[in-house]
């Protein structure tokens, strides 16, 4: 015999608000990665090239991470805001979006890893 | 019973903002895998409200976390000695470059660490975001949640690896100095 549904089951709250389409949240989502893979590929070039990471040194008693780390919240917070204006009133296919999103947060993550640094850098 | 003013700001990144940050991770699996089933309808305002306020914690604390290690405590870590030191005990990272046996732990663990922890309030910053702007309205939408749970995950990966370097670091090359505090006089 089927169970009734609960009182507990039932979800005013979530069929009441007006539906945000996906868009903002894409936008969240693609930026964060944007930023991750921003954030590998400032301090592989940081450490790669000395000049670079010179210039990148904005705080010196910080060093390179100061440049490295600022430019990359710098891009992640224009991607965020570019996109998030582009799609803020669309649905996105947001399972391409996750890809890309997660692609870039592993190539980010692989870009910091030092070993793998050494290897890119022919040490 | 004394700590020098180094230490106590060494305390406060590692053991007051990163490993609250750490301990918070299993509430914010559970309000993630709870958004699968919206919100509760008996508090449905200050259940969310408090969802809200956990996840913009999480985010501040690993804002906290990454500003008070890369701009307070690095700088101790990375400060170079005078010519002809032979003491390296307040210079940590020439410290342990000064002997091969704990070179490593700056070449990879340091140097790992100092990058990889900045990747956390990006995400968290995105997932408290996800949050706060569709509510209740997670438990229609599959892939936002997936997303929100695969960020949250590799932030607690990337704090884990971060916090467990700093505390190997810590032990084989204290950040140490500055003024003394005094926290309690013996008889």
């Amino acid at each position: 015999m089927a169970r009734p549904k609960s009182i507990s089951r039932v979800r005013p709250v979530a069929e009441a608000a007006p539906a945000l389409p996906n868009g903002p949240g894409a936008a969240a989502i693609l930026a964060a990665g944007v930023g991750s893979l921003a954030l590998g590929l400032f301090a592989l070039a940081g450490d790669a090239w000395p000049a670079l990471g010179n210039a990148l040194s904005v705080w010196p008693p910080t060093g390179p991470l100061s440049g490295v780390t600022a430019a990359a919240v710098v891009v992640w917070l224009v991607a965020w805001a570019a996109l998030g204006r582009i799609w803020a009133r669309r649905e996105v296919n947001l399972r391409a979006v996750n890809l890309a999103a997660f692609a870039m947060l592993a190539a980010g993550l692989l870009l910091t890893f030092p070993p793998i640094m050494d290897l890119l850098e022919g040490r | 019973m004394e700590i020098t003013f180094r230490d106590a700001m060494t305390v406060m990144h590692g053991m007051g903002f990163g490993a609250l940050f750490m301990l918070a991770f299993s509430g914010a699996i559970a309000i993630i895998y709870a958004s699968a089933t919206g919100a509760p309808p008996d508090a449905p305002v200050r259940g969310r409200t408090l969802f809200r306020l956990y996840l913009l914690s999480m985010a501040g604390l690993s804002w906290l976390t990454v500003l008070s290690g890369s701009y307070l405590i690095y700088p101790w870590y990375r400060a170079t000695p005078p010519a002809g030191a032979t003491d390296l005990a307040a210079y940590p990272q020439h410290l342990l470059l000064s002997n091969p046996m704990t070179a490593g732990w700056h070449e990879l663990g340091m140097e790992w660490k100092e990058h990889i922890a900045w990747f956390t309030p990006i995400a968290m910053t995105m997932v408290a975001y996800i949050f706060i702007a569709y509510g209740p309205q997670l438990a229609r939408r599959r892939d936002l949640r997936r997303a929100a749970l695969g960020f949250t995950a590799v932030a607690f990966l990337a704090t884990a690896v971060a916090g467990t370097f700093g505390a190997f670091l810590n032990k084989e090359a204290p950040v140490h100095g500055g003024p003394e505090i005094v926290l309690l006089r013996g008889r």
